[in-house]
């Protein structure tokens, strides 16, 4: 089987665009990702969206998208995994590609989270928790974290002070990337005078939804242009795994164990150790999240990221930089765009096409989306080609 | 309005009715076709007694629709006596600080409104602390 490679990127800049409709924010990641494949064909396109369907009153993305962006007549459709859903459309393009069934895949991406305002748009992004017993409570997801990370605290007796270096770190890496919502280093003081949210979650432990699309073209190595071969990225290891929907479902809902299941899957598949990688893009949805994906992939030991993110491990100078090109929390969340984001900024890094946030040496990267607390968790290996 | 689905979900807010599992006996709510226990096939009724202890905790001060009007309201994760967690508002908390390991009883009460004009009221499965009483 020839190997996967990313041989196109495109992204536009998470924020707000209230004048962009759902189907032009997508063009506007596709169409520079055919043209940085050079120009490869692609037969088919696998979206990721979350909201579509409540938020746009859409639905059939993946026919409306390939029309708009002049792909008739391909093969095309949504894939659905709350915010795990960018990713599991990029998992699928990976399948089409190495099945041999589809030569050149296309991933987009997209999240038009703008189009309405109100509680009506937050009840919708609970849509993604069980509605009969969590929804029914008035859980949201932002409190989903609040619960977890109260429990963490309790179980680990850690401060709730020290979660701040994980937004500290997103926001200065942020600063540097044109592509980020928040593009400004924030302060410890900042951090702690922010206001409480759901606690102990404060307002700058959150990432904030917003609009954005991204997008990749895939094929395999034997099929790339001459000129592409040195900028491709190879995809060595692919892996979803689902926990119980719910943490009060789960024996122990601070092990987030689809995202170490997942990270061990991937890495088993790349012939690698997670401590082998250059650096690592998690999903610091919530700054409790980063701390137990950390603790989840085993580069943390349980209730102690939290110490090693305060001693500088995962800033970009560190032995394990994360969220190279400021994370959710600076790039901002997209939701059901997100995975893709993170897939565009790892390809960056790989190429070493990210400017001041460039990792010196960086030649393999491990990339996870959850779809909420780690319910769904997808984790690819991506390497530089030798 | 979803008038059905709640109606379906009755036993389950009102008295708390999960499932003992007929081959391990372990006990289950909410409900589910199949045992996460043993793989077994769960369907015998069981009712859970609506005692246990907060697990964890977090309070909402903006709610999503269906809860704007309740902010601020808190959510815990109570671990009941027989094993399940259950996620559930806690009430008539007073000036009670919540702290884990609280042990706390099942109450009903409203718990949201249908969202639809008409206003339909859903009551369902609350905690409060044990031993805390309102002259209501
Ligand atoms: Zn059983």
């Amino acid at each position: 089987m020839s190997e996967v490679v990313i041989a196109g990127i495109g992204q536009f800049p998470v924020g707000e665009h209230w004048k962009i409709s759902l189907r032009s924010l997508a063009a506007r990641a596709i169409l520079p990702a055919i043209r940085d494949a050079g120009s490869l064909k692609p037969q088919a396109l696998y979206v990721g969206n979350f909201l579509g369907p409540m938020a746009s009153h859409q639905s059939n993305l993946g026919t409306l998208l390939a029309q708009n962006a002049g792909l008739d007549g391909i093969e095309s459709f949504t894939v659905e995994a709350a915010g795990a859903s960018g990713a599991g459309a990029f998992r699928m393009g990976y399948l089409a590609v190495a099945s041999g069934y589809v030569d050149v895949v296309l991933v987009v991406g997209v999240e038009k989270y703008t189009d309405m305002v109100g509680p009506q748009l937050e009840a919708y992004t609970t849509t993604a928790m069980d509605y009969d017993y969590e929804v029914m409570a008035g859980l949201t997801p932002a409190a989903q974290a609040g619960l977890l990370m109260q429990r963490y605290l309790h179980e680990y007796d850690a401060p709730r002070a020290a979660f701040g270096a994980f937004p500290l770190l997103a926001h200065a890496n942020g600063a540097h990337n044109p592509n980020a919502m928040f593009r400004k280093a924030i302060t410890p003081e900042t951090y702690a005078k922010a206001g409480m949210a759901t606690p102990p979650l404060n307002q700058f432990d959150i990432s904030p939804h917003a609009d954005g699309a991204a997008a990749v073209i895939l094929t395999r190595s034997s099929l790339l242009p001459r000129a592409g071969i040195e900028q491709a990225v190879r995809i060595t290891g692919s892996s979803v795994v689902i926990d119980r929907l719910a943490p009060h479902d789960r024996p122990a809902p601070l092990a987030f164990e689809a995202a170490a299941l997942s990270v061990e899957g991937a890495c088993r598949q790349a012939g690698i150790l997670p401590a082998d990688v250059d650096f690592f893009e998690l999903s610091d949805v919530y700054s409790i999240y980063a701390a137990l994906s950390l603790e989840a992939a085993g580069c943390a030991p349980r209730g102690e990221a939290w110490k090693m993110a305060q001693e500088g491990v995962f800033g970009l100078k560190g032995t394990l930089p994360i969220s190279t090109m400021g994370g959710f929390k600076a790039r901002g969340n997209p939701l059901g765009a997100a995975g893709v984001y993170q897939i565009v900024e790892a390809v960056q890094q790989l190429r070493g096409q990210a400017g001041e946030n460039q990792i010196s040496g960086a030649r393999r990267a491990l990339v996870q989306s959850l779809g909420g607390p780690a319910s769904t968790a997808v984790t690819h290996v991506l390497e530089r080609c030798p | 309005m979803e008038i059905p689905r709640h109606w379906r979900i009755n036993p389950q807010r009102y008295e708390l009715i999960g499932e003992e599992c007929p081959h391990c006996k372990i006990k289950i709510f909410p409900p589910r076709d199949v045992c996460p226990n043993c793989g077994g096939e769960a369907k015998e009724e069981y009712t859970f007694s609506g005692r246990g202890e907060v697990y964890s905790f977090t309070t909402l001060y903006d709610g999503p629709a269906g809860f704007e009007e309740m902010t601020p309201y808190t959510v815990a994760l109570v671990k009941l006596e027989e094993g399940p967690v259950v996620t559930a508002q806690l009430t008539d908390l007073g000036s009670t600080g919540v702290e884990i390991g609280m042990p706390v009883e099942m109450v009903t009460r409203r718990i949201r409104s249908d969202g639809d004009e008409r206003g339909m009221l859903i009551y369902g499965y609350k905690f409060r602390p044990v031993g805390f009483t309102t002259a209501k």
